[in-house]
C-alpha cells in the first residue's frame, strides 16, 4: 500500500502534476465539472509531453550520427522544450516536486523581501526546475534534501532574475505595470549593459524603415520547421548519400530522408509545446491567484514577449544579429574543443529579440546591435560548456538553450561537485543566497529610498 | 457562448497572461465567453468567435472571415478593456 502510493502515484510524475492542479481546483472552489476536466488536462498534458519525447529522441539520434560522420564531432541542437521532455522519465517527480514548492518560495520571497515578483512564465519554471533537478541529481543529491534546496534555488532565482532587470524594464517600459520573468535574463543584462557602453549618441532604432517580412518567424512551428529541414539538408549533404542510404534511412534517399527528419523534430517540439500548454492551463493561473492574495502590490513577471510592442524594429535587429553570433559561434566552437552549437531561430529570434530592446533602451541602434550580438554569443557558448554538467542527459544531441540556464547550471554543478556532502552543499548555497539578496536589498535601498515600508 | 482566442508565437507565456487578463476584464464587465490560448500555427485551425493578440503577428491570420482584434501593445489593460468592450458589446 506504502509502495503503491509512494512509488506508483506520487512517482509518476504525471500523476503528481494532476495532483497539484487537483489541489489548486479545490482550493479555488471550482465547479466540480472543472475540477475533473482540468485534472484530466493535465495529466493528459504530461502524457502528450512524454509522447512528443518519444518523436524527437528518433530525429535527433540522426542528426547525431549524421553530423558525428560529417565533421567528427558532437553537434547539438539546444531546444528547451526537448530536453525538459527528454528528461522526464528520469528526473520528472523531482522536476514537478521542485517547481511546485519552488513557486509557494517565489510567493514567500516576494512577500517578505522588496522584489515583489511573481514569475508568471510557466514553462520556464518547469524548465528551471528540471535543469536543477538533473543538475544536483547528477552530482548525487536525492529525495528531501534535493527537494528542499532545489526549491529554493529555483524560488529565489524566480525573483532575483526580475530583479537584476527590472531597472532596465523599467526604461523600456516607463512604469512598473509588470516587468520580465524569462530565463534569459543574464543575456538582457548582458545587452543592456553593452548598450550602455557602445551607444553613446545613438539614435533609437525605431527611427528605421525594418522591413516587416520577417514577421512568419514569430511563429514557433515554422521556424523550427524550417531551420530543422535546412539543418538536417545541409548536414545530409556533408553526411553523403552512401551512409545515409545505407546506415540510417534503409536506402531511401538521403535527402528525402533528411527533410522527413527535420521535420519530425519540427513535429515532436510541436507535440511538447502542446503538452506544456495543457498541463500548465491550471497550474498557472492558481500560482496567481494564491500569490494575489498573498502578496499585496505583486508585481507580475511575464514571458520576453511582453517588451516588444514598446520597440519593434529593435526585435527584428536584435534577431537578426543575435543569429550572426550564433553563425560565427557556430565556427569558433570547435577551434577552442567545444561540441558545436545549431544556432535555432527560435531561442535566437525569441531572446535575440528581447536583447535588441534592451540594448536599445540603453544604447540606441548601436546598442541594439552589439547587445543582441553579446546575447548571441552567450546562448551558443554556454549551452556548449553546459553539456558536460548534464551527465547521462548530456549525450542526447540537445541541451538547454536560453543564457540562465547555463550560467545556473554551471555554478550549480561546479558547487556540487566541490561539496560532496548534502548538508554542506545546502549550508554553501543558503549562504551565497542569503548574501545576494542581502547585496540585493541593500542596492536597491540605495536605488529607491522611498520604498521603505516594505513588508 | 463566444469564444474568444488568444495568440501569440510560442502559445505559451504571453497568451496565457493575456487570457487571464482578458478573464478578468470579462468579469468586471459583466459579460460571458469562453477564452483560452494558443499558438499561430494552431489558431489557424482552431474555430472562434475572435482572435485576439498582437498586431504584427495576427496579420498571418487575417483572411476576411475572421473577427480579429489586433492590440498594439498586449500588456495594456486600458487598451485590452476597451478592444474589449467595443467586440462583445456589438454582438
Amino acid at each position: 500500500m506504502v509502495d503503491l502510493i509512494m512509488k506508483d502515484i506520487l512517482g509518476t510524475p504525471a500523476i503528481l502534476v494532476g495532483l497539484f492542479a487537483l489541489f489548486g481546483l479545490l482550493l479555488q472552489r471550482a465547479a466540480i465539472t472543472n475540477v475533473i476536466s482540468g485534472t484530466l488536462k493535465t495529466v493528459m498534458g504530461f502524457v502528450i509531453l512524454g509522447a512528443g519525447a518519444g518523436v524527437i529522441v528518433g530525429s535527433l539520434d540522426k542528426f547525431s550520427s549524421m553530423f558525428d560522420h560529417a565533421f567528427n564531432i558532437q553537434g547539438v541542437i539546444p531546444n528547451n522544450e526537448a530536453i525538459v521532455a527528454l528528461a522526464q522519465d528520469a528526473f520528472g517527480t523531482e522536476t514537478a516536486m521542485i517547481m511546485l514548492f519552488g513557486m509557494l518560495v517565489n510567493i514567500l520571497l516576494a512577500r517578505v523581501t522588496p522584489f515583489k515578483y511573481i514569475f508568471l512564465t510557466g514553462h520556464h519554471t518547469m524548465f528551471m526546475a528540471c535543469l536543477i533537478a538533473v543538475i544536483l541529481m547528477t552530482g548525487g543529491m536525492s529525495g528531501f534534501p534535493l527537494v528542499f534546496i532545489g526549491s529554493i534555488i529555483l524560488g529565489s532565482l524566480m525573483v532575483l532574475m526580475p530583479a537584476l532587470i527590472t531597472p532596465y524594464t523599467r526604461k523600456i517600459t516607463g512604469s512598473d505595470d509588470f516587468t520580465i520573468g524569462h530565463f534569459g535574463s543574464i543575456g538582457y543584462f548582458v545587452s543592456a549593459f553593452v548598450g550602455e557602453k557602445v551607444g553613446k549618441n545613438s539614435k533609437s532604432t525605431e527611427e528605421l524603415k525594418v522591413p516587416k517580412s520577417l514577421g512568419f518567424l514569430r511563429d514557433t512551428s515554422v521556424a523550427v520547421a524550417l531551420t530543422m529541414f535546412i539543418l538536417f539538408f545541409i548536414v545530409a549533404l556533408f553526411s553523403g548519400p552512401t551512409f545515409i542510404e545505407s546506415q540510417l534511412s534503409e536506402g531511401t534517399n538521403f535527402l528525402v530522408f533528411a527533410f522527413l527528419q527535420g521535420l519530425t523534430f519540427a513535429a515532436g517540439v510541436y507535440i511538447i509545446l502542446a503538452g506544456v500548454r495543457m498541463l500548465l492551463a491550471e497550474i498557472v493561473p492558481a500560482f496567481k491567484g494564491i500569490a494575489d492574495k498573498i502578496v499585496p502590490n505583486a508585481i507580475p513577471a511575464l514571458d520576453c514577449p511582453a517588451i516588444f510592442p514598446f520597440a519593434n524594429n529593435a526585435v527584428i535587429i536584435g534577431f537578426i544579429f543575435s543569429f550572426i553570433a550564433g553563425l560565427i559561434s557556430m565556427f569558433l566552437l570547435p577551434l577552442v574543443g567545444l561540441s558545436v552549437i545549431v544556432p535555432g531561430l527560435v531561442p535566437h529570434f525569441f531572446t535575440g529579440a528581447a536583447a535588441g530592446v534592451f540594448g536599445n533602451a540603453t544604447g540606441g541602434r548601436r546598442g541594439a546591435i552589439f547587445g543582441s550580438m553579446a546575447n548571441g554569443f552567450l546562448i551558443s557558448f554556454l549551452p556548449a560548456l553546459l553539456l558536460p554538467v548534464l551527465g547521462i542527459l548530456g549525450f542526447e544531441g540537445t541541451t538547454f538553450g536560453d543564457s540562465d540556464f547555463g550560467v545556473v547550471g554551471l555554478l550549480l554543478g561546479g558547487i556540487v561537485e566541490l561539496f560532496s556532502s548534502p548538508a554542506i552543499f545546502i549550508s554553501v548555497i543558503l549562504a551565497i543566497l542569503v548574501a545576494i539578496f542581502g547585496i540585493g536589498i541593500l542596492i536597491n535601498k540605495k536605488n529607491n529610498p522611498k520604498e521603505e515600508e516594505a513588508a | 457562448m463566444k469564444k474568444i482566442l488568444v495568440v501569440c508565437g510560442n502559445g505559451l507565456g504571453t497568451s496565457f497572461i493575456v487570457e487571464m487578463n482578458v478573464k478578468a476584464i470579462l468579469k468586471e464587465l459583466g459579460l460571458e465567453a469562453e477564452v483560452s490560448h494558443t499558438d499561430l500555427t494552431t489558431s489557424k485551425s482552431e474555430y472562434a468567435d475572435f482572435y485576439l493578440g498582437a498586431a504584427d503577428l495576427l496579420e498571418n491570420l487575417e483572411d476576411g472571415k475572421r473577427n480579429v482584434i489586433k492590440l498594439t501593445n498586449i500588456m495594456d489593460k486600458k487598451e485590452l478593456r476597451k478592444a474589449i468592450e467595443t467586440n462583445l458589446k456589438e454582438v
